[in-house]
């Protein structure tokens, strides 16, 4: 029998990659998605073959180690969350027409409701937008399966392959079955080595190759024994077109079978064939589907069709925003579902907060006392554990927009007038994507004094190492931070006094100061002392 | 046969154990299980929960549907009303009686216990008290488990095999407590319903 194991969605796509032979796993954390690079980096099965599988400093150089191990022939998986991929678009795009050699899968890891992110957006645009095949699983067993088969498509039609998740798929565990372990692709060059040289001429050639394989992703799409399938039901009126997840909120609904026409989408491009035939048989179609009305829109089209009839989340049958559930797609389908209980009122949310100790809070206690003078209005920060210094009782910081946003906005307001400006970024987060900002703002000699709240870890995804460890003095004064402005202090309250006055010196000095806010992570070193005493 | 759990309670109390061990003792009995957990921003202090379902059958959703669990399982009583609207209208709620105060606003625990109390099938426990008789006050959460044990379906053999497998990299002593404490709260739940 083969083996079954217990698994996250993440854990399976990580054990089905190991399976399928990949010889190299980049990623930089993030939530829903952490999980994939920290199952293989567990693994004993990746230690034993070689894989690599080292975090990345971000996305976007994940994405090209990733595809330069596809260059060299050998299978690659790059994991990132949705926001990520913004991170990694150019790579991304690029390498839809630079086309692969090993097989290249991207896995982005979507989160409709944002449970812990600051945008919903739809991956599966990114994978229409670069024209390569998308594949969305149901569930986890689906996941392991279709990962495997990504790295076989990839090669086949020499394109990386998207796999797009979602946060309840991601973080929800169930048995998975798997597959005899292949063997890793040998080293083997390009037969074409001017592949990848996305000069003008050759990236036009490139171009129209992706173009003429279009018809070949669509007949994988319409495939009979492929991962879009219809099923008619007799006598039914009424369609139904589920994508991905939302195919078991439906199936959830009706445990003796649906009465209605059902097209199950798993692959993109969607399949033409099989959606006339849905329009064939329907007067009315509910299109189902996790995060944008992504194939809901391509279904109505310009201008709107009428008949049959198309129903989803831009009609306002389903929600334009936030996840599906199994009652709001049962409510949608008229199943007469009463209103669920309301939470009681007694039960008060429990904000995220600060743990007890942690230096971000010591490093705001300061900051709000030497922006006193200044006032509100001018601190803008990033995304971490210490965007939390945005809640009360801290109020400390006015913006959270994206990786490295904090440096690159402090200069624009500075330049706008607003002087000083400060921004608090992570350690993490600023070797992420805030040290190239540190440039902008060293070669304008911007007024703007930069916190980096630096606690050795990537705290918020749950401690992973982070590119920068040990260097980041080094990095600003490579930079060209003035030494006499660089400074590193230890948030604890008995240094209280003495970090307000550097700030305040700081904060006076028309120019960039660099402050290295430094001490490890609480929940770090509690993990460590656990450890020591097992 | 089908079981839907809603587990809750705050950051660090231990839950997705609960959950852990439920699933492996049901992985044992040849059962289908999803999990489903929330990661991310439940830093220590945080709202932490997991819908876990076990069935003789394939399951389905990951979520448990509104309105259908038969089982909200909370190492804290404020925790517990949270998750109410995902209980179905004869399910139980089970709930360990010892508030986790780290809000301004957190209220009068009187109040949260007669809140419970209109409930029609609920059982309040002192799982801290048990726990701490069972030789750590670390061990609520497997007494919590224990006072759930008459409503999952799930035989106590594969629910203690399974504690002493999750628990067993931290020794002897401790897998023998998480017993005890699981027991007591069997106990308690027995001598309550």
């Amino acid at each position: 029998m083969e083996e079954k194991l217990f698994l996250l969605g993440d854990e399976a796509v990580a054990q089905a990659a190991l399976d399928a032979g990949v010889s190299g796993c980049y990623a930089y954390p993030g939530t829903p998605s952490t999980e994939i690079m920290e199952y293989v980096q567990a693994s004993r099965q990746a230690a034993g073959s070689g894989v690599v599988r080292e975090w990345s400093a971000n996305e976007k150089t994940a994405m090209e180690a990733a595809l330069g191990m596809s260059y060299a022939g050998r299978r690659a998986m790059v994991c990132m969350k949705h926001v990520g991929l913004n991170v990694a678009a150019d790579t991304f795009m690029n390498a839809a027409i630079t086309g692969v050699n090993g097989g290249l899968v991207v896995v982005v890891a979507d989160d409709p409701s944002m449970h812990s992110s600051q945008n919903e957006q739809d991956s599966r645009y990114y994978g229409h937008f670069a024209q390569i095949p998308v594949l969305e699983p149901s569930d986890q067993q689906e996941a392991y399966n279709m990962v495997r088969e990504a790295f076989d498509l990839s090669e086949r039609y020499g394109v990386p392959v998207l796999l797009r998740l979602v946060t309840r798929l991601s973080h929800s565990r169930t048995g998975v079955r798997r597959q005899p372990p292949r063997e890793q692709n040998p080293l083997r060059l390009p037969s074409d080595p001017k592949q990848f040289v996305l000069l003008p001429s050759i990236a036009r050639r490139r171009y129209r190759q992706l173009l003429a394989d279009r018809p070949k992703f669509m007949e994988e799409s319409e495939r009979e024994d492929g991962h879009n399938s219809y099923t008619r039901h007799e006598g039914a009126r009424r369609g139904i077109l589920a994508c991905g997840l939302a195919y078991n909120y439906l199936m959830e609904n009706f445990p003796g079978g649906v009465p209605y026409h059902v097209l199950k989408v798993s692959f993109y491009p969607l399949p033409d064939k099989l959606i006339r035939q849905l329009f064939a048989d329907s007067d009315e179609i509910i299109v189902l589907e996790e995060g944008y009305p992504f194939a809901e829109e391509l279904l109505l089209g310009v201008p709107p069709r009428t008949e049959p009839v198309i129903r989803g989340r831009l009609d306002g049958t389903l929600p334009r925003d936030g996840e599906l559930d199994p009652w709001l797609v049962g409510r949608a389908l008229g199943l007469g579902l009463e209103d669920p209980e309301e939470t009681p009122g007694l039960a008060v949310p429990r904000p995220p907060s600060f743990c007890p100790g942690c230096g971000h809070i010591d490093v705001y206690k300061a900051l709000n006392v030497a922006m006193e003078k200044y006032g509100t209005g001018r601190v803008f920060s990033d995304i971490g554990c210490y965007t939390m210094g945005a809640l009360p009782p801290y109020n400390a910081i006015n913006s959270c927009v994206d990786m490295g946003a904090s440096i690159t906005m402090a200069v624009g307001a500075a330049d706008a007038g607003l002087v000083p400006s400060v921004a608090v970024i992570g350690d993490s987060t600023f070797t992420h994507s805030g040290m190239t900002g540190l440039l902008d703002a060293v070669n304008k000699k911007s007024p703007v004094t930069i916190i980096i709240s630096d606690n050795d870890v990537t705290a918020m995804t749950g401690g992973q190492k982070p590119a920068g460890l040990g260097k980041i003095e080094q990095i600003c004064l490579g930079v060209g931070v003035e030494k006499e402005h660089l400074h590193t202090i230890v948030p604890l309250r008995k240094h209280h006094e003495e970090n307000v006055k550097i700030m305040e010196e700081e904060l006076a000095y028309e120019g960039v100061s660099v402050i290295v806010a430094r001490r490890e992570c609480v929940r770090v070193v509690a993990a460590r002392k656990k450890n020591k005493k097992r | 046969m089908k079981t839907d759990i809603i587990l809750a309670g705050v950051g660090g109390q231990g839950i997705l154990s609960i959950a852990a061990v439920i699933g492996l003792a049901a992985v044992k009995e040849d059962l289908y299980i999803k999990q489903s957990e929330i990661h991310g921003m439940s830093q220590q202090g945080g709202e932490v929960y997991s819908h876990l379902r076990l069935s003789d059958r394939p399951i389905h959703s990951d979520m448990i549907p509104l309105g259908q669990g038969d089982l909200i399982l909370a190492v804290e009583p404020l925790e517990s009303l949270r998750y109410l609207p995902y209980l179905k209208k004869e399910g139980w709620l089970v709930t360990n009686t010892s508030p986790y105060e780290n809000i301004d606003n957190y209220p009068d625990p009187a109040q949260l216990f007669e809140e419970i109390r209109k409930l029609p099938h609920h059982l309040l426990v002192d799982a801290a008290a048990l726990a701490r008789e069972a030789g750590s006050a670390r061990a609520a959460n497997m007494v919590m488990l224990g006072a759930a044990e008459p409503f999952i379906q799930v035989s106590d053999d594969h629910l203690i095999a399974a504690i002493q497998e999750l628990f067993a990299r931290k020794g002897e002593k401790v897998v023998e407590t998480n017993i005890e404490a699981f027991k007591a709260g069997k106990a308690e739940a027995e001598k309550e319903r």
